[in-house]
């Protein structure tokens, strides 16, 4: 090698040349193509075709959610409205927005008041942040409530899917009771008198009305421990709960063979 | 191509040397050559021995009689297929099988099994788009308006926070969230005990028993023209009774127009 030291190329040129072939290196390199799949759009990219429309699905996570093809009335937006999707992703969207709420926030009767009002004057975004999660959960309930109707006047509970129609009126109660329990948490007038009045209904269950009462109320009134117990219910167990039955149903569809219909 | 295994391949080679060297032999021989022919024909082309003696034995049958290709059966009995009883003078003086069907065919039709009775066959392709990108993108778009719907509804509209929860000052009227206030309306009207638990216990068991009560199997619009109703007065008493708890009711939970008296709702 006798190159002098016009033969070499300048920084900028092997600069250049190192930024040309870093797309190449990448996708080459053992941790990319540990992270990506076989047959991952993302291993070698993505150019239109058929087998690549195929692979966007079936070699990602999405495979989990979605078969490689549908029936094309499927994805048509006046069949389904989208009520379903769209009731999922307003809980994607409670689960962030609930996270970042839950920085703020201290379940006791002395704090959780103040809490809210902090986090509404103090925090960055905080107040936006609480809204969104506010009107998003109303929003659920609405949608949740909107796509069981779609699915009754499309008779898409019929056989095979008859047994994820009773899933759905659980994910219906589940959503409700998440709704129900996140109403106390702000701990104002309105949280403290509408549960009362929500509780109070709940005790005259014949036979064990005051035990479900004192059960969920942790007490004999609303107090600090009803405070407590109704934050984990509302923010790790019914979340807990309603994940396995959303993983069920959405797992039924595809095996009741996709979304019914055409009508 | 598929390969071929290796001890297959060794024993179609020893096999192809033995038929040569029978072939060497019997030219050698000089003995029966009519014998040997057709299996050096098999050999070459990859017509089996039987077959080839069997159409030389029917060939000399048409032509009136032959002398060579009677005595040599070969491996005739291994067919499969039941053939007729020859009617050839040629062969019933030989006494071998040597099988020919009425028009000289060499095969008969025993059935036929219709495809699809064995065999499960789409009738009709179904209609199908990929997922990508036809399903995604339109699940994309939703999510990004009802993301922007929310976000923009945040912006301007508050949550509401009131005053710190004081237990010895009851707001009046007092409101459950509005999806139970078709409950709190029917409190107005029944005994707690039906209008908190009976009735919606019962809504809940029939919501989630409709599938199997329901047994007309079309979905249909025109066929389901009494569930579609009984659904629809169904939502609707439920609406009508939220509707009515939450616009409609006073202090002391008395009906009110909310244009004389103003709203007593809080989301």
């Amino acid at each position: 090698m006798a190159s002098t030291t016009e033969d070499k190329p300048s920084m900028g040129e092997r600069l250049q040349k190192t930024m040309q072939d870093l797309p190449d290196n990448v996708q080459s390199s053992q941790a990319w193509n540990s992270i990506f799949r076989p047959g991952s759009i993302f291993r070698k990219g993505y150019t239109d075709s058929p087998r690549n429309r195929s692979y966007v699905v079936m070699n990602s996570v999405l495979y989990h959610l979605h078969p490689v093809k549908v029936k094309r009335h499927a994805v048509k937006v006046s069949y389904t409205l989208c009520l379903g999707g769209l009731s999922f992703f307003l809980f994607i969207l409670l689960t962030v927005t609930g996270i970042f709420l839950m920085f703020f926030y201290r379940p006791t009767a002395a704090q959780a008041w103040d809490d809210i009002y902090n986090l509404q004057t103090g925090v960055t975004f905080g107040l936006l942040v609480r809204n969104m999660h506010r009107w998003a959960a109303h929003l659920m309930v609405l949608s949740v409530f909107l796509h069981m109707a779609r699915v009754f006047y499309h008779g898409a509970y019929k056989p095979p899917r008859e047994f994820n129609w009773v899933i759905g009126v659980i994910l219906l109660t589940l959503t409700l009771l998440l709704s129900f329990t996140g109403y106390l948490l702000p701990w104002d007038q309105l949280a403290l008198w509408a549960v009362t009045v929500g509780t109070n209904m709940m005790g005259y269950t014949p036979v064990f009305g005051d035990q479900v009462r004192f059960v969920l109320l942790g007490g004999v009134e609303i107090g600090s421990d009803t405070l407590l117990r109704w934050y984990v219910l509302h923010v790790l167990m019914l979340p807990f709960v309603i994940v396995i039955f959303m993983a069920i149903h959405f797992w039924r569809v595809r095996k009741d063979g996709g979304i019914s219909g055409p009508l | 191509m598929t390969e071929i295994p290796e001890h297959l391949r060794k024993r179609a080679e020893e096999a192809r040397k033995k038929a040569e060297a029978d072939a060497g032999a019997s030219d050698a021989g000089g003995g029966d050559a009519a014998e040997q022919t057709p299996e050096q024909a098999a050999a070459a082309s990859k017509i089996p021995a039987h077959l080839l003696e069997r159409s030389k034995a029917a060939k000399a049958a048409a032509s009136g009689g032959g002398d060579s290709g009677g005595d040599a059966p070969a491996g005739g009995g291994g067919t499969a297929v039941a053939t007729a009883p020859a009617a050839t003078a040629a062969v019933a003086d030989n006494g071998g099988p040597v099988p020919t069907g009425p028009g000289g065919h060499t095969q008969r039709l025993l059935t036929v099994v219709k495809s699809g009775s064995i065999q499960d066959v789409r009738a009709t392709p179904l209609d199908k788009v990929h997922v990508w990108p036809h399903l995604l993108v339109v699940e994309f778009v939703a999510a990004l308006i009802i993301t922007a719907f929310t976000l923009i509804f945040s912006i301007f509209v508050n949550a509401p926070l009131l005053e710190l929860a004081n237990f010895n000052a009851t707001p009046n009227p007092s409101k459950a969230p509005w999806y139970f206030l078709g409950l709190q309306e029917l409190l107005t009207l029944f005994h707690p005990m039906v209008a908190g638990v009976t009735i919606p216990g019962m809504g809940m068991f029939a919501l989630i028993l409709a599938p199997y009560i329901d047994r007309n199997p079309s979905n249909k619009p025109n066929d389901r023209k009494f569930v579609i109703s009984l659904f629809t007065v169904f939502l609707m008493f439920w609406a009508v009774l939220v509707i009515i708890g939450s616009f409609f009711r006073g202090p002391g939970f008395l009906f009110e127009f909310p244009w004389n008296s103003g709203l007593f709702f809080e989301l």
